[in-house]
């Protein structure tokens, strides 16, 4: 049974209380790396809500009807990888047909994504918590947004920061760690206004 | 486990890989089917037809167009620019960090990321067409200097060698004592293209350097060589009336090519050569240089020795060449019409560079050979 906690407060807890960079620390990779320009970085934070909305309802319905039915749970992380990548490309080839101006801005992102643990991570949590069909789309709506408010703040921070005079050996990925753990402090703040599971 | 429970499995995973290859193969069919497109390569001085929907970089270098790329196709170094006139679609984040304002408005694109998705017009630098690989011969080995050989080598019957001077090649060695693996290293060519059917190194001898050890001590005439190129950016611009070339060590070698070029050539400027060095048996190719000197009246060479000790057979010009070449500047009428060719180590360069500076040259008319 799916747990009795509106969709809503999933969707907002998502985003500020288990927030997928600051709080699960899950997408680390693609965070750190695309972060230094706020451009680039919005362009990579919406590619991957749009990602994570569509490859994780498709995850959730082969879950419920495909892998459950057939008592494959063992098989779920192969499958769900499998379909992520399927996904990811059909949509980038999609955009690159249909919205060449979309593609421009998200699409060049969206290899990028196939391999973010912050999607994979989503559907992992969504069938631990069994969650319903419209619990799943708002959690990956919300962590969507988390995941690009997050990455927004740290290009944010690091575009002013190219003016600040750094320490050479801090520069670059050792002060965008710093800053992510002091962001990270201040989302445990939110923590116990929501609780999510 | 079962044999029922192995079979489920293998049948589903099966089963659902199908499924999601069948749907990418339909949907790549179905996507990614731009037709046959037409590569217009400087403006119509070639035309190749491919298969739309791959990466412009993949589609060239399949048609033996080789774009300098050291990542691979994956927007991380920047190297595969070329002019995409028409056909390309808006610029992507991806090429963004590498293009310059002014690279953006003519039409840089990075080939890698450029999907060929309609008729393509692109300018392709010459020079790319240029860069092939040389099986050439050792014809003559000898000392100009205590330190430098000249190697002269011979092209394969029939093949021409198309470059422009002061630009250099790859040259490749073979395994040699203890070193069990072929290097490369550039070096530029000495000798003019009308030598045709030949081309010349002079390369010093660099303490364990692997590649001029190889020329010193291990390479015998009549051995094969093999090179690639040409490549560089430093070639003669001929935009001013007066040029400047100055040199340090086995740095004299593409500047040979250069002023043999340009006088043959007749060309209308006066050319001064600087050459500094230590000792008077550093000192190479000056005979040559003076039997120009007095052929042209629009070239002279100018050599200065730093270290001339006693006893040394030596009446010219002492001290660092950049003094020299400071008061000779300091004649001149148009300081702004000059261009100068550089070529040497990097703190040689840069106090010359300087000198150059201090004396009004615009820092954009001055063109580097760094080793």
């Amino acid at each position: 049974m799916a747990p009795n906690i509106s969709p809503l407060v999933i969707f907002i807890a998502s985003i500020f209380t288990s927030n997928m960079v600051l709080a699960n620390f899950l997408g680390m990779c693609s965070y750190l790396a695309i972060s230094s320009e706020y451009k680039t970085a919005s362009g990579l934070g919406k590619a991957v809500t749009l990602v994570l909305i569509i490859t994780n309802v498709a995850n959730w319905a082969i879950y419920h009807y495909v892998i459950e039915p057939l008592g494959l749970e063992y098989l779920q992380y192969i499958i769900f990888i499998m379909v992520i990548a399927a996904i990811v490309q059909i949509l980038e080839l999609f955009m690159d047909r249909y919205m060449p101006d979309l593609h421009a801005n998200l699409g060049v992102f969206l290899p990028l994504i196939t391999v973010n643990c912050a999607i994979l991570g989503a559907t992992l949590f969504q069938v631990i918590r069994n969650y319903s069909f419209l619990q799943t789309l708002l959690f990956n709506l919300g962590s969507g947004i988390g995941w690009w408010m997050a990455i927004i703040m740290l290009a944010a921070i690091r575009e002013k920061m190219g003016k600040a005079k750094l320490p050479p050996g801090l520069a670059g990925p050792g002060i965008a760690f710093l800053i992510t753990g002091i962001m990270a402090l201040a989302f445990v703040g939110f923590s116990g206004i929501f609780p999510v599971q | 486990m079962n044999f029922a429970e192995v079979f489920t499995t293998v049948l589903s995973i099966t089963g659902i890989s199908a499924a999601l290859t069948i749907i990418i193969s339909l949907a790549e069919m179905k996507l990614n089917d731009y037709g046959i497109c037409t590569l217009d390569i400087n403006d119509g001085s070639k035309t190749l037809e491919v298969q739309g929907g791959q990466y412009l970089l993949n589609s060239l270098a399949a048609n033996k167009i080789f774009i300098p790329s050291a990542c691979g196709g994956k927007a991380t170094c920047g190297l595969c620019k070329l002019q995409v006139m028409e056909g390309a679609g808006p610029l992507l984040p991806t090429e963004e960090p590498y293009l310059t304002e002014e690279e953006r408005e003519n039409h840089y694109r990075l080939a890698c990321q450029v999907k060929i998705k309609s008729d393509l017009k692109l300018h392709i630098p010459e020079e790319l067409f240029n860069i092939k690989e040389y099986l050439t011969n050792v014809d003559v080995l000898e000392d100009l200097t205590h330190d430098i050989k000249l190697v002269r080598l011979k092209l394969p019957e029939g093949e021409v060698l198309n470059f422009k001077p002061g630009q250099f090649m790859q040259f490749y060695t073979k395994p040699y004592d203890k070193i069990k693996e072929s290097v490369f290293r550039a070096y530029s060519i000495s000798s003019p293209p009308s030598e045709e059917g030949y081309v010349e190194f002079c390369i010093r001898q660099v303490p364990d350097g692997i590649c001029t050890t190889y020329v010193h001590t291990a390479l015998n005439e009549g051995d094969q060589v093999q090179l690639s190129g040409p490549y560089g950016d430093f070639f003669y611009r001929g935009n001013t009336k007066t040029m400047v070339m100055v040199g340090g060590g086995s740095g004299l070698a593409p500047l040979r090519s250069l002023a043999l070029d340009n006088l043959a050539k007749g060309v209308d400027a006066n050319m001064s050569l600087y050459f500094g060095a230590q000792k008077p048996r550093d000192l190479y190719y000056t005979e040559e240089f003076r039997d120009l000197e007095e052929k042209h009246d629009n070239f002279k060479l100018i050599q200065s020795l730093s270290r001339v000790e006693e006893g040394d057979d030596w009446d010219g010009l002492t001290g660092r060449i950049t003094v020299h070449l400071d008061e000779d500047l300091k004649k001149l009428e148009d300081p702004t019409d000059v261009e100068a060719y550089l070529c040497g180590g990097p703190g040689f360069l840069a106090s010359v560079r300087k000198v150059l500076i201090d004396n009004g040259v615009p820092a954009s008319q001055i063109y580097f050979d760094e080793f």
